[in-house]
């Protein structure tokens, strides 16, 4: 296995020049108040909602929601691969080190892309180009943004792919994408993202294309090099379970809206938020043999039409004419949690 | 957890080993797989003759193409005359050889000029997307309303060549025509098949990791993209050259005393029921040469498709 390098260590390595993006008190990313529209012909659908987080080095952030829940849009807007038109960002920035993305020119903004703020997709097979080899393409990223010779940086895609864990790497180089199992596509996936050494990555539903015991693999991988790397790592999925063991802080979204922060312990162990706890009575346990897995009804909002007041409000079970007319901010509740309910007391007492 | 770990967990297909080496582009991989099938060698060998043919006529034969022996018109094929003598008792294989050149230019160069122009078109309508696609879209679409013959008829029958017209100039006549009236069906090919490549998730990868436009389009829409531009051009190669024949065998194309297969067989059709050689060589030769662009093409597209590897 190649050497461990931390994300000094490897900068220096890549001979890379200095990064004129510094963290302030470790401070990365900070989302503020982020507003994302689709224009489309059904009307002007609002996919975020004034969302507002930041990411500290080291740490990793979880953000859970079910589909169209505006995890993924979120995840878009910051990497700046929106299409826009249809999409539309009306409000809201986001800085990368004190640095408003949202402002920058594209092309200075294209530089951050891989060697600051990197990502990670959802299907790795498609993710992949596939008509070059694997190692040609994580080549690639060091031939053109590192400036090194053919076989400097094939040499370093070997080191990469073996630092993914890919067995026979050297052999393996010049494999095409549809050679390998789903499981290696994601840590060739992974290679890609992280060679640059990013200081933060954000992951889109990494596992969700995976098997199980794949999975495991995978979020293990990841959490050894975001502490190998120091990265900021943003985790985007529908999964409770897969977050669990690897994020420090889970953000809920719900509608657009983040609705529930807290860390990972305290959520699962006292949810903040009715929709939080719909979700973790949703996992099936297995104290609770025979009986019915109890679910939240109805269907999230059509995001053309989001319902007044708390969007959660049409599902819950404790909404109250409050609900209907006043939307909840996002407040702190407990030292270190927020939620967005107008009930969020009452929720945190079981 | 350490590479042993991993392996014994992997999926066991992986461990099929490839054979060690350095990885390659897409293009030398290409040619690796071209090397091994035999198809590639004989569309190529024949491709190579053609072009031989056409640069140096000589090394075939010295019989000279407009030696006219009249006494010996439509003389069948013998030892001395290969392929016969035509109505005019010019040597028919001579001629043949040497009207290997306009056929193979016109051939050549209406694909070279309509498969540019259509996919750079093409490339900018899909990738651009909203006015620019609506605008070079429209475009292509008069021009594809115009039936290629019938506009190649009316262009040559409006700029008309003389006897003192170059044949160079009357070739690029061609070229220019089918190049005009060609280029709406690669544009329109090229357009769909960005339009499918674009919104590939390996494109957005592309865009997460700091590609610019320009590499995005280079690396990965263009070589996911080309393969039926390939096809088609290769067969419209084809087409070219026996459109080239068609408008020379309607007296508009190229004309005698300029020598191409179309004006061998326009020429052959007095007297074809009795001297029917007249019309086979360089309708064989007119076949073989499409026949072995259409090949190439083949092989080609097959060769840059790694799924089929």
């Amino acid at each position: 296995m190649s050497t461990i390098s931390t994300r000094r260590g490897n900068r220096a390595e890549a001979a890379a020049a200095p990064s004129k993006y510094q963290p302030q008190d470790g401070l990365l990313l900070e989302v503020d108040d982020l507003f994302v529209e689709f224009h489309t012909d059904d009307g002007v659908a609002k996919a975020i909602n004034g969302v507002s987080f930041d990411l500290r080095q080291g740490e990793t952030l979880a953000i859970l929601g079910e589909s169209g829940s505006g995890k993924s849009v979120t995840a878009q807007a910051i990497m700046g691969i929106l299409d826009m038109p249809p999409a539309k960002i009306p409000a809201g920035q986001v800085r990368y080190c004190g640095h408003d993305l949202l402002t920058m020119p594209e092309d200075e903004r294209r530089k951050t892309r891989g060697p600051e703020i990197s990502m990670i997709f959802q299907d790795a097979l498609s993710s992949l180009n596939p008509v070059f080899p694997v190692g040609w393409q994580i080549a690639e990223m060091f031939r053109k943004h590192r400036g090194l010779n053919k076989s400097e940086s094939l040499d370093r895609a070997v080191r990469l792919m073996e630092r993914v864990q890919i067995p026979a790497a050297k052999e393996r180089v010049k494999a095409y994408p549809h050679q390998f199992s789903g499981g290696m596509r994601q840590r060739i996936m992974i290679a890609m993202a992280i060679a640059l050494d990013p200081a933060v990555l954000i992951a889109d539903e990494p596992t969700t294309a995976l098997d199980v015991t794949v999975q495991a693999q995978i979020m293990s991988l990841l959490e050894e090099l975001q502490q190998e790397r120091e990265m900021g790592l943003i985790l985007i999925t529908h999964d409770l379970g897969v977050v669990a063991d690897v994020a420090d802080k889970i953000a809920v979204m719900y509608a657009g809206r983040i609705v529930e922060r807290a860390d990972v312990y305290d959520i699962y162990a006292r949810p903040g938020h009715p929709y939080t706890r719909g979700l973790l009575d949703s996992i099936p346990r297995l104290d609770q043999k025979g009986q019915t897995l109890s679910a939240i009804g109805g269907l999230p909002p059509n995001l053309t039409k989001i319902p007044a007041g708390c969007a959660f409000n049409p599902r819950c079970r404790m909404a109250d004419h409050v609900c209907r007319t006043d939307l909840p901010p996002l407040r702190e509740v407990e030292p270190g949690r927020e939620s967005a309910c107008h009930f969020a007391e009452e929720v945190l007492r079981g | 957890m350490t590479n042993a770990a991993i392996s014994a967990t992997a999926d066991p297909s992986l461990d099929a080993g490839e054979p060690a080496g350095e990885a390659h582009s897409l293009t030398s991989d290409a040619w690796r797989l071209l090397r091994r099938r035999p198809i590639f060698w004989v569309s190529a060998g024949l491709i190579l003759l053609f072009l031989l043919m056409a640069i140096a006529p000589g090394l075939f034969t010295n019989t000279s193409p407009t030696a006219a022996v009249l006494k010996e018109s439509r003389a069948t094929p013998s030892t001395e005359n290969w392929f016969g003598r035509d109505v005019q008792g010019y040597d028919i294989y001579a001629r043949t050889i040497y009207g290997a050149r306009a056929s193979i230019m016109v051939g050549v160069l209406a694909t070279l000029f309509t498969t540019l122009l259509g996919a750079l078109l093409g490339i900018v309508a899909g990738f651009a997307g909203g006015w620019v696609d609506t605008l070079i879209s429209r475009i292509t679409d008069v021009f594809f309303a115009i039936p290629l013959l019938l506009g190649g008829i009316l262009f040559m029958s409006t700029f008309q060549s003389d006897v003192n017209t170059s044949y160079f100039v009357i070739v690029m006549k061609v070229v220019l025509v089918l190049a005009l009236l060609g280029w709406p069906s690669i544009t329109r090919l090229m357009r769909s098949s960005v339009l499918q490549v674009k919104p590939n998730d390996y494109v957005q990868a592309a865009r997460a990791l700091g590609a610019s436009p320009w590499r995005i389009i280079r690396q990965h829409i263009l070589p996911n993209a080309m393969a039926p531009v390939i096809v088609v051009s290769t067969i419209n190669l084809g087409v070219y050259i026996a459109v080239e024949a068609t408008l020379s065998y309607l007296g508009i194309g190229l004309t005698p005393p300029a020598i191409s297969w179309g004006v061998a067989i326009s020429a052959a059709q007095s007297g074809l029921r009795s001297a029917p050689h007249m019309l086979l060589f360089p309708a064989m030769f007119l076949s073989l040469a499409v026949l072995a662009f259409i090949m190439l093409g083949d092989a080609v597209r097959d060769a840059f498709d790694p799924k089929t590897r």
